[in-house]
């Protein structure tokens, strides 16, 4: 049978790079495909990088703060598209949420960069670029993401649970935070791990919004990356590999039985 | 008591009681002032850091090359007697077309997308085909198999080819070594890594919604075309693969628009005649410090993504309705 053939194949090409950067990142050999035999020192070499290591805590920061706060926003939006049937300005606001989806990184890049050195001119802020520029960037091109992990849960929500509230007296807030927000937490869960790789995955917005004493994770990879391949930059990618697929492991497991409320 | 107090705050809300009686927006409908509340946070977001930044770049993007900070002329001046002047300069888009090196870079993204497109569908359709056909049992592990790497860094996976790509690298090691070819050959920085990067980043994208239509596909339609005689590749061909058009619409949109504007792929994979129009831009951008022609370079990008774009939403909409 052909079928499984190609499926085996069509996995094996997904996963075979994936499993032979961290099996050569224990190479004991500094020449990347040559076999010299089973070694950790490059993940000695890993940990006293205190350059990398500022790196992630940074990028860590970057990626709880804007996951977070695209989770929020992200999930008012979604409530005013799935709720709010006309209002002015409807097809604009809409249109806002649909273009970072497929907007190039690159194009968003530059858009927000000169933005921001068209505000600081105007207004003197945001001072250079930092933390903070890095982090509006990121909200900006999450919040859609959320938007529509948790539009589609709002559409399939039922509605006349929050009418029942109303009925009854419940003041729109309260029916909101009572009876909407718990029955939407896990498209928020999900909206927020979304939010949460994207943001710490991005090398080519922050390249442009980032400023000296800001640097990501991804921009010193892609620094490293670009001079070719190093076994330290194998271990990095080894480690990133292994803290995703166990938060993946973990976030399944979490969502899971609450997905069928 | 209250339920009425609300219910007459609504009327108020809705000139001409349009929306009363109607199934639906609860929330949205008892809550005028709220309304406005909830609304402004990421209606105001929006607008000043995603709408704002592409009029500014549309505006660099007619504005004059100048030495200094910024690096361009303002479009509005106060001239001599207090009249404001509006200089608006195309010359920025006539370089890009008289240009070669922009011409080239802007259609051989075009292509580089076309082929990694058409390549990825050849690669996504047997796996989406293979997914929706398999057990119920399998089915879940299968689909969260294909969309497990997409979680992991997207940086990190274009990074893996690099060591199995190039000339000392595994591949050419391997191919050495089964004695299939002589010499190492030189695949990294090709237009043949592009591709084989663009396939492996976006290849969830594809069959994803490849499986979403193979799997929602009536199975009665084929014991008809079986019964009535047909062999099932025959069943396949006339049956099986026109159904399937609006998943393969999707799927393509959705590697087509972001290979156009892929940046890190050609960068870390592609050689020095790897042209594509974001490398281009990025060059533009650090090196050469020319702010008005990348920001014109964005907007010519952003004009050869319109049709695609619609072509994507299009479809989307008749499957959702």
């Amino acid at each position: 049978m052909i079928l499984p053939l190609l499926l085996a194949l069509g996995y094996a090409f997904l996963y075979l790079p994936i499993v032979l950067l961290v099996i050569y990142s224990f190479n004991a050999s500094r020449l990347v495909t040559v076999w010299g035999g089973l070694s950790t020192k490059w993940y000695g070499v890993l940990v006293q990088d205190a350059k990398i290591l500022d790196a992630a805590w940074l990028s860590l920061k970057v990626a709880i703060i804007t996951a977070s706060a695209a989770t929020v926003l992200g999930t008012l939006a979604a409530v005013v598209l799935v709720r709010f049937r006309r209002f002015p300005g409807r097809t604009l606001f809409s249109g806002m949420i649909a273009a970072p989806l497929v907007m190039p990184e690159i194009i968003t890049g530059l858009a927000m960069l000169l933005l921001f050195i068209a505000m600081e001119q105007a207004i003197g802020w945001p001072a250079g670029r930092s933390m903070t520029t890095i982090v509006i960037a990121h909200i900006t091109f999450c919040l859609s993401f959320v938007t529509v992990v948790v539009q589609s849960r709002l559409v399939q929500m039922d509605i006349s649970l929050e009418e029942a509230a109303l009925d009854l007296g419940a003041r729109p807030a309260k029916v909101f935070f009572v009876i909407t927000l718990p029955l939407i937490a896990p498209a928020l869960a999900a909206g927020w791990l979304l939010a949460f790789t994207l943001s710490i995955d991005d090398v080519v917005i922050s390249a442009f919004v980032t400023g000296p004493g800001a640097t990501t994770l991804p921009i010193v990879i892609f620094s490293k990356v670009r001079l070719g391949v190093s076994p330290e930059i194998n271990a990095l990618a080894t480690v990133v590999i292994v803290v995703v697929s166990l938060a993946i492991v973990a976030a399944g497991r979490f969502l899971r039985p609450r997905r069928q409320d | 008591m209250t339920a009425i107090k609300v219910e007459s705050a609504s009327r108020r809300s809705s000139p001409g009681g349009r929306d009363q009686g109607r199934k639906g927006p609860a929330i949205g409908r008892r809550l005028p002032g709220g309304r406005f509340l909830v609304g402004l946070p990421p209606y105001l977001w929006l607008g000043l850091f995603f709408a704002l930044p592409f009029l500014i770049v549309l505006k660099i993007s007619l504005a004059e090359t100048q030495i200094g900070i910024p690096p361009y002329k303002p479009l509005l001046d106060w001239a001599q007697a207090g009249v404001l002047e509006l200089r608006l300069n195309l010359g920025n888009y006539r370089t890009l077309f008289s240009d070669d090196l922009y011409v080239i870079a802007y259609l051989n993204s075009l292509k580089i997308a076309a082929v990694s497109t058409v390549l990825c569908l050849l690669v996504g359709y047997p796996m989406a085909y293979g997914i929706a056909r398999s057990s119920d049992r399998h089915r879940n592990a299968l689909l969260m198999l294909v969309v497990l790497p997409f979680w992991t860094s997207f940086l990190i996976r274009v990074y893996a080819w690099m060591g199995i790509l190039k000339t000392e690298g595994l591949l050419n090691a391997f191919l050495l070594w089964i004695g299939v070819i002589l010499q190492p050959l030189q695949i990294l920085e090709t237009d043949l890594a592009v591709y084989i990067g663009i396939v492996y980043s976006y290849l969830p994208f594809m069959v994803l919604p490849l499986y979403a239509t193979l799997e929602k596909m009536d199975r009665s339609l084929l014991e008809a075309a079986a019964d009535l005689g047909c062999r099932p590749f025959r069943a396949f061909l006339s049956v099986t693969l026109p159904l399937s058009i609006p998943g393969m619409v999707a799927g393509s949109m959705l590697v087509f628009i972001p290979a156009v504007g892929e940046f890190v792929i050609p960068d870390l994979l592609g050689g020095p005649d790897t042209l594509m129009i974001a490398k281009i831009l990025w060059s533009e951008f650090f090196d050469n410090r020319d702010w008005p022609v990348a920001s014109a370079i964005a907007v010519a990008m952003l004009v050869a993504l319109v049709a695609p774009i619609m072509i994507f939403q299009h479809f989307q909409r008749r499957a959702t309705e």
